[in-house]
């Protein structure tokens, strides 16, 4: 579970997150839009401590983002993420993207990270690719071992940056398929992406943001049916993205 | 030009003792420099990319005071001047009881000018690592040193190979300088044997060979090490 509770961050004089108060409960997908520049990104990396913020407070499983309690290292065992531009390390091949962090963080017998990895390289369906390197890899199949790379420390929530956005469009489904699975077992989500589809299909919430600030935070259903009450900015950004 | 060449000079004794002993102290002078530089220079490179403040002040005037003062000086101010700059008996030490003192004054100063040089080299092949790869390494919770180790190096001694094989190469040459504080090194003993011979061409026609041999195996030592690190193409 995470808690947002008024969340401010400055960049100078640009207000990047405005007052950003919102729950997303365990087991729930909460898809999170809006234009560019809008602080998405930003507010999904503040969740692992990636990003920091002046005011207010993340509470991930009760415990401060900030808190000396529990050191960064500690808190990003618990949130997994999956960027942009997949950010599989070069020099290592597949399955060893997927044991280094068990090795190194978890301090896992090689065995035991390899028999984790090859689970997992079965879950996104990339088994016969573990002795790849990544630049061998299409997008969306680096985008699957990337995944698979995060659940590797087992975590409780999995934030996603966008994680179609640099994939060529036959390849954005294989990647949305395993997200859905992902959903579909219960994991706790947080996607910033403009796959409505996605949205519409998976989402339990859609948060709109604009400028730093959530213009809206309600159920998928209200979201995409009950136009009439959404916000003119948010109309505005679904009909620019909905229109072909 | 009226001259009698006689190479097979260069087999009789003791002349040709003489340019396998220079050749020797070459190698030595080599590569107790690069033992040394190598792990300092990456150690001062790590420190030129710290977060820390003083770490980056302090680290970026090591650099440029062991880059910027040409290495003649360095060997000089090294055996002429830092002993008596020591306590009375560590100075005493370092200029009678010190086994050999030229050979290790140059090869420190060999060390300490090519890890201000090899520094640089990391800080650039440090920070060329593209910026995702650290929040990614971040994001699975690896702490700064692990993934320097585990992520970051790995990708950065790869990008600066082909410049770190030219530092190897060089501190080869630059070793010629020790000459100036009496290591009887390859050059030196070189000119030594021209005094003796008046052979000044095929003299340092042996030592330009030696040279040449030693570059050329090292060269092959990167090559293999450059093939085995390359990263399988996108086919």
């Amino acid at each position: 579970m995470i808690e947002f509770d008024h969340v401010n961050k400055h960049y100078g004089a640009h207000h990047v997150l405005r007052d950003i108060t919102m729950t997303v409960s365990r087991g729930e997908v909460v898809v999170v839009c809006g234009p560019s520049g809008s602080g998405k990104s930003t507010l999904i990396k503040c969740v692992n401590a990636l990003e920091s913020y002046q005011s207010g407070h993340i509470l991930v499983e009760g415990v401060d983002v900030k808190s000396k309690a529990r050191s960064a290292a500690a808190l990003r065992q618990r949130v997994g993420m999956v960027f942009q531009n997949f950010e599989l390390y070069p020099h290592l091949s597949v399955i060893d993207n997927i044991c280094i962090a068990q090795r190194v963080v978890l301090k896992r017998h090689a065995g035991e990270a390899r028999e984790r990895a090859w689970r997992l390289l079965d879950r996104v369906g990339l088994r016969d690719k573990a002795a790849a390197y990544p630049m061998n890899l299409s997008g969306g199949q680096q985008q699957r071992i990337a995944i698979a790379r995060a659940l590797a420390l087992d975590p409780e929530i999995m934030l996603f940056d966008e994680p179609t956005s640099a994939l060529d469009p036959e390849m954005i489904n294989e990647v949305l398929d395993v997200m859905t699975a992902l959903a579909a077992d219960g994991m706790t989500m947080m996607v910033v992406t403009h796959e409505m589809g996605f949205a519409r299909r998976v989402a339990s919430r859609v948060v709109f943001m604009d400028k730093g600030e959530v213009v809206e935070d309600c159920s998928t259903t209200e979201f995409f049916n009950d136009t009439k009450s959404r916000a003119d900015r948010t109309r505005q950004f679904l009909d620019k993205i909905l229109s072909h | 030009m009226n001259y009698q060449w006689n190479w097979s000079l260069l087999l009789d004794e003791p002349y040709a003792g003489w340019l396998l002993a220079g050749l020797g102290w070459t190698v030595a002078l080599s590569v107790v420099g690069w033992v040394i530089a190598l792990p300092l220079g990456t150690a001062i490179g790590i420190a030129r990319t710290s977060s820390s403040r003083w770490l980056r002040v302090l680290s970026g005037f090591y650099v440029s005071v062991f880059r910027n003062i040409p290495l003649l000086l360095q060997m000089f101010v090294w055996f002429f001047v830092v002993p008596e700059l020591l306590p009375d008996r560590l100075g005493l030490w370092f200029k009678r009881d010190l086994p050999n003192p030229e050979f290790w004054t140059a090869a420190l100063a060999l060390a300490f000018y090519t890890s201000g040089r090899l520094a640089e080299l990391f800080r650039a092949g440090l920070q060329a690592v593209p910026r995702g790869q650290v929040m990614a390494a971040d994001a699975t919770g690896m702490s700064r040193p692990q993934a320097l180790r585990h992520v970051i190096m790995p990708q950065a001694l790869r990008i600066i190979l082909p410049p770190l094989t030219s530092e190897f190469l060089s501190i080869v040459k630059n070793s010629s300088l020790a000459l100036t504080i009496g290591v009887l090194e390859l050059t030196a003993q070189s000119r030594q044997i021209e005094n003796f011979t008046f052979h000044g061409f095929e003299a340092f026609g042996a030592a330009t060979a030696f040279y040449m041999l030693v570059a050329l195996i090292l060269n092959l030592v990167m090559v293999s090490l450059r093939r085995t690190l390359t990263l399988p193409v996108a086919v």
